[in-house]
């Protein structure tokens, strides 16, 4: 089963005329994903991979019925696409662009907060529940039907602790890719809330960075409501302070953020922390 | 990216926010106009680099004449100034900025950043002005005042007056509180800026209210928008290294370590940095290669971090998802046979087309050592590169 997305799930690619959305749309189709319409502005194509293309969200809606999108499209236009599709009533809106203007997600953030849409991301790899369904640009060949739900901040790091995960033949529910931004949709509540009902998940990953306290913010939540149990990894223990590190939210100022503090407040709420990816699965066997 | 202290007030008054008359100097030929142009009794010489703690390391200093100003200008000009904030390398004094002098009665803090728990922007005040923000934090936490805006409303009047009785502020300078603050609110959202800080903000004795020093930096990902701020950039103020690898695309980051690293990801690649420290080594740097890395991304990635005369090893770590490993392996062959590196390189890769990619490096005949996993890796460069046999 896992979370938010499945096999029936409709789901429509916002800039589907671009060259890495055409070639994850066919990966996407490959995998089984029901892509049934792309948006574009741009007329002249009215199909990529087989799949319509529409002008607008609001037209691919009308016509397919779709209740989630990815977006694809350039950093300048992320924040419009974002809008479009929280306007035209996506149950979820998945955005894999990178470098999108903090004050753009400013307003975004702003906007979306009493909508019924769930953003996931930005700069993000999207989500996948093994076998059934992928929306975004993760590798879907290392993803193996199983009981771990895993949740990142970052996209290369999920793909390495699903790979562990699979190597181990434990296999994961659903993977989720919240982004590396300084201000994004989904937090990691919203996936541990979403994992602590979903029969198909037994135990839980979480992959933190440095910067920001969204990790601490889980720790506590973990502790006074988590009925499986919770591994976690920290990224970006030898950073230095004041530099961003490739993600724009992976940074340490004036202290906060640390991954030090990070390890101390998830270990100090009872959360098992791996010192290496590769320790995730000894911990979580043990666990299980 | 951040700017001078001379651009960031040039850029504020332009909003209407207090600053004193200054003249910004970038040769000792232009010191004596300039000081003439300042029209108190007193004036300020400033370093300006990027760095902060400039004051306590000896780049500002008050004059009283014209030689006195020549005098200081001349020992400023190319000395290296080693603030908390530069490292013990020091930053290089280029330019200068003279200002008038003030009768300073109080020193306050005011900053403007993003609040990412709230996901809106906010101010931050201070009543400890010229200290680090981050210090008052930690031992008068109750002198901080934040005031969130709401992005639809802006800021509200009320939170004016909570900011002028925070401060204590007398009547006559209440009004330039209030332009001040509008005034950063409004350069912060039209610049996309990612930081103002006004450390200190003065009332002097005639109640005026001065921004003294200012630091602002901006959102990276929004410098496409903002041409006139991007001709602002001091590239001798950022790590050459770290600039010329923003020229080939790459996030690269130098550090102190003796472990060069190249990884996909900038999650793996903070990962990749922890795991070298882990097995007892220490990186010399993060660098992403980002999502498609080319045999031409590949090697000017070797050409900086071997650029780091520091680094005794090269270890790199692929999760080829969308990369595919025989593409990397083959950028990394070619990058091996031109570039020579004389220090061992370990190389893991893992995902798409693994198989490809460890045959194209095993049938190069080079000295290339492969590791199943990030964690094999690392232990094995640190290795290599502590007994020097490879």
């Amino acid at each position: 089963m896992g979370i938010w997305v499945n096999k029936e799930t409709k789901v429509i690619v916002q800039g589907i005329t671009g060259t890495t959305a055409r070639y994850h749309t066919m990966q996407m189709l490959e995998y089984g994903t029901k892509i049934v319409a792309g948006v574009s502005p741009n007329k002249k194509i009215t199909t990529v991979e087989g799949v319509p293309v529409f002008s607008s969200m609001k037209n691919a809606v009308k016509e397919t019925g779709a209740t989630v999108s990815i977006i694809y499209v350039p950093a300048a236009f992320a924040a419009d696409a974002i809008i479009e599709a929280v306007d035209a009533e996506m149950e979820i809106v998945i955005c894999i662009t990178e470098h999108i203007p903090v004050l753009d997600m400013v307003r975004v953030k702003h906007y979306i907060k009493d909508k019924r849409t769930r953003l996931i991301g930005p700069n993000c790899p999207g989500i996948i529940t093994s076998g059934d369904c992928k929306i975004g640009i993760m590798p879907g060949h290392i993803h193996k039907r199983g009981n771990i739900g895993i949740v990142s901040r970052s996209g290369t790091l999920t793909y390495e602790a699903v790979s562990v995960v699979s190597k181990a033949g434990l296999g994961q529910s659903t993977a989720v890719g919240i982004g590396g931004d300084s201000i994004n949709g989904t937090n990691f509540i919203d996936v541990l809330e979403a994992f602590n009902k979903d029969e198909d998940t037994h135990a839980v990953i979480l992959i933190g960075e440095i910067g920001g306290s969204e990790e601490e913010k889980a720790a506590q939540w973990i502790k006074a409501n988590m009925k499986k149990p919770v591994v976690g990894f920290i990224g970006g223990k030898t950073a230095p302070e004041g530099k961003r590190m490739g993600h724009a939210g992976a940074i340490v100022s004036g202290g906060i953020g640390t991954a030090e503090s990070k390890i101390r407040i998830m270990k100090s709420n009872g959360i098992r922390m791996a010192n290496t990816i590769s320790d995730l699965v000894p911990i979580l066997q043990e666990t299980l | 990216m951040n700017i001078h202290e001379y651009q960031a007030k040039k850029i504020l008054r332009e909003y209407g926010v207090n600053i004193l008359n200054g003249e910004y100097i970038s040769s000792i030929d232009e010191v004596e106009k300039k000081v003439r142009n300042i029209e108190s009794e007193f004036a300020v010489i400033k370093a300006q680099i990027h760095a902060g703690g400039r004051g306590k390391a000896g780049g500002v200093k008050l004059v009283k004449s014209v030689t006195e100003a020549l005098a200081i200008s001349k020992e400023l000009f190319g000395k290296k100034l080693i603030t908390k904030q530069t490292g013990i390398e020091g930053t290089l004094v280029r330019q200068l900025y003279i200002e008038e002098a003030c009768d300073i009665d109080k020193e306050f803090y005011l900053s403007m950043v993003l609040e990412r728990n709230s996901g809106k922007v906010a101010f931050v005040f201070s009543l400890e002005g010229g200290m680090d923000i981050e210090k008052v934090a930690e031992k008068y936490p109750e002198k901080i005042f934040t005031l969130t805006i709401d992005p639809t409303l802006g800021i509200m009047d009320y939170q004016k007056r909570e900011v002028i009785e925070f401060f204590e502020l007398p009547i006559e300078s209440q009004k330039d509180m209030c332009i001040t603050l509008d005034g950063i609110y409004k350069c912060y959202l039209e610049k996309d800026c990612h930081m103002i800080e006004i450390n200190p903000l003065v009332l002097t004795k005639d109640k005026e209210l001065v921004a003294l020093d200012v630091k602002m930096g901006f959102d990276d990902n929004a410098l496409y928008k903002h041409p006139e701020i991007e001709k602002l950039r001091d590239i001798f103020e950022e790590n050459p290294k770290e600039v010329k690898a923003a020229e080939f695309g790459l996030a690269y980051i130098a550090l102190d370590g003796s472990i060069g690293c190249m990884v996909n990801g900038a999650g793996l690649a903070m990962a990749t940095m922890d795991s070298i420290k882990y097995a007892g080594g220490n990186p010399a740097n993060f660098l992403d290669v980002g999502g498609s890395a080319t045999a031409k991304n590949v090697s000017n990635a070797f050409r900086i971090i071997l650029s780091d005369t520091k680094v005794k090893g090269i270890f790199v770590n692929i999760f080829g998802g969308i990369m595919k490993c025989d593409t990397i392996a083959k950028g990394i062959v070619e990058a091996t046979e031109t570039i020579k590196p004389n220090v061992p390189i370990v190389v893991r890769l893992e995902g798409t087309n693994e198989d490809e990619g460890k045959e194209i490096l095993k049938s190069s005949e080079l000295n290339i050592y492969t590791a199943d996993s990030m964690d094999l890796g690392s232990k094995l460069i640190v290795n290599l590169s502590k007994t020097g046999r490879y």
